[in-house]
């Protein structure tokens, strides 16, 4: 009896031959448990040594394995075989420059991340000494959604806006500077304004919404960054009508 | 990077927006079906009834803020899908989108007093 | 080793061919050209109307009839196809709490919808429905 195999279709690209990424076809076994990632470590394992991929916890919380399967950003750990066709297509995340294979550049989102300042910034410094911050179950329910994004970029691979114009801060870097602006121990709203509502910030998000289709965690960017749209507009408001109050 | 000054754009476009989808649907039907539709009868929108209708400062105001910011949310949208669709002078594109709104609003406001 | 990074292209006019994710996304911005030509086409009619009965009997002349009548229906599909699209992402951008408690953002959605109901019915009664 014959094993039942799955096609993948895989991006390769090899800086120092290629001029141009293309398909190359590996034939894996289907098994009903595999996800993509374990059709994937069969194809370095067993088929092709070269094939190079990020990868880590195969359990969605690390956020290393994100591509794009059939055209879906997803992330290969979290996607069954027995969920797609019998060929399945591997791309690296959109939108970001290809390193090698599956492995793309992730500077820019590194980079803009930072920007956000994505830490407590708090009134006063507090040293351990001076014991916990106090929060209510309330304050906390305020932002716990957005502290689930694990920076898989899935939602940079889907928002069109980053794809016309990488200059736009993006999805993620915008749900995590809200997550810590929702923060009752924060203060930095102010001080991430400067980014978050700079026209590359907030404001080149146009609400496709597709970020938060594809985020695997339910972090709903898209929601955070048009409640930001709103604070930021009321705030511009606010200063215009009263000039020099310090947020 | 600057504070943009976007929120004033924007906050017309999302007041416009919410004005749009309450009320440009019924209006459609009221316009221009709902006579063919027999939701009206047939004198609803002469030259006399629609002139009574707007005869109160009110009316005139309504009609206007209604409009002023259905036209607004239309010029900004509209702004961002020539960009969408790849078009890539937006200064050139806001000026039309907001000169075209900027236009309707100041017909209104010589045409609305005059009814 | 050395790096070389490759960046795919991308249509710029194109893009959102592909996937109905996007072309949907498109079908909702498009909306607003056509209840934008509506919204211009009411204010000529507003300009009309100052100018007398002749010229406003000129206006619904121009706009009435079968091609009027079938620009009316496609605006109105995408202006529904807006109030439906709208509607659904205001909880999203305006998450509500009763106390502690979220409220459901379908509630939410269904309040905007019989507020729609109430406000379109009223303007009918304006106009002497």
């Amino acid at each position: 009896m014959s094993e039942q195999t799955i096609d993948l279709e895989i991006l390769r690209y090899d800086p120092e031959q290629d001029q141009a990424p293309h398909f190359q076809t590996y034939t894996v076994p289907y098994r009903e448990d595999w996800v993509v990632l374990d059709a994937i470590n069969y194809v370095k394992d067993e088929l092709d040594r070269t094939l190079s991929y990020r990868w880590s916890c195969h359990m969605a919380v690390c956020g290393s394995c994100g591509m794009v399967v059939n055209g879906e950003p997803a992330l290969a750990c979290d996607t069954f075989l027995r969920d797609c066709s019998d060929r399945i297509r591997v791309e690296p995340l959109q939108n970001f420059p290809i390193e090698r294979d599956l492995v793309v550049v992730m500077d820019d989102f590194i980079d803009k991340l930072c920007s956000v300042k994505p830490y407590i910034v708090p009134q006063h410094e507090k040293s351990v000494d001076d014991g916990q911050y106090l929060q209510t179950p309330a304050e906390l329910a305020r932002f716990n959604q957005y502290t689930a994004c694990i920076n898989c970029l899935l939602c940079y691979s889907a928002c069109p806006q980053y794809a016309l114009n990488d200059a736009f801060v993006g999805p993620a870097a915008l749900a995590l500077a809200h997550r810590y602006n929702l923060d009752s121990r924060d203060v930095g709203r102010g001080a991430r304004e400067d980014v978050v509502a700079s026209n590359p910030g907030i404001w080149e998000c146009s609400f496709v919404g597709a970020c938060s289709e594809v985020c695997p965690k339910s972090v709903d960017p898209a929601a955070a960054i048009q409640q930001t749209k709103i604070a930021s507009t009321s705030d511009y408001f606010m200063n215009f009508l009263m000039p020099g109050k310090r947020r | 990077m600057a504070r943009s000054n976007k929120p004033i754009v924007w906050g017309l476009f999302a007041a416009g927006g919410t004005m749009a989808a309450f009320v440009v649907p019924g209006l459609i039907l009221i316009t221009c079906l709902g006579v063919p539709l027999g939701l009206l009868s047939a004198d609803a929108l002469s030259y006399v009834n629609v002139l009574e209708l707007l005869q109160h400062p009110l009316s005139k105001l309504v009609t206007f803020a209604v409009l002023f910011l259905i036209i607004w949310h239309a010029a900004h949208r509209m702004r961002i899908t020539a960009h969408d669709f790849g078009v890539r002078r937006d200064k050139l594109v806001a000026s039309i989108c907001y000169g075209i709104a900027a236009a309707g609003s100041l017909l209104m406001i010589v045409a609305l007093p005059q009814i | 080793m050395s790096r070389r990074p490759y960046t795919r292209e991308l249509s710029n006019t194109g893009w959102w061919l592909q996937h109905p994710r996007y072309i949907r996304y498109m079908m909702r911005e498009l909306s607003a050209a056509f209840i934008g030509s509506y919204v211009v086409i009411l204010i000529v009619g507003l300009w009309q109307l100052s100018r007398g009965e002749a010229a406003y009997q000129a206006f619904l002349a121009a706009v009435e009839g079968p091609a009027g009548l079938a620009f009316a229906v496609i605006v109105l599909v995408f202006a529904i196809y807006h109030t439906y699209t709208w509607f659904q992402v205001t909880p999203k951008a305006m998450p509500l709490k009763l106390g502690d408690k979220p409220v459901p953002g379908a509630l939410i959605v269904a309040a905007h919808w019989f507020g729609f109901g109430v406000v379109s019915v009223v303007m009918w009664l304006l106009v002497g429905g």
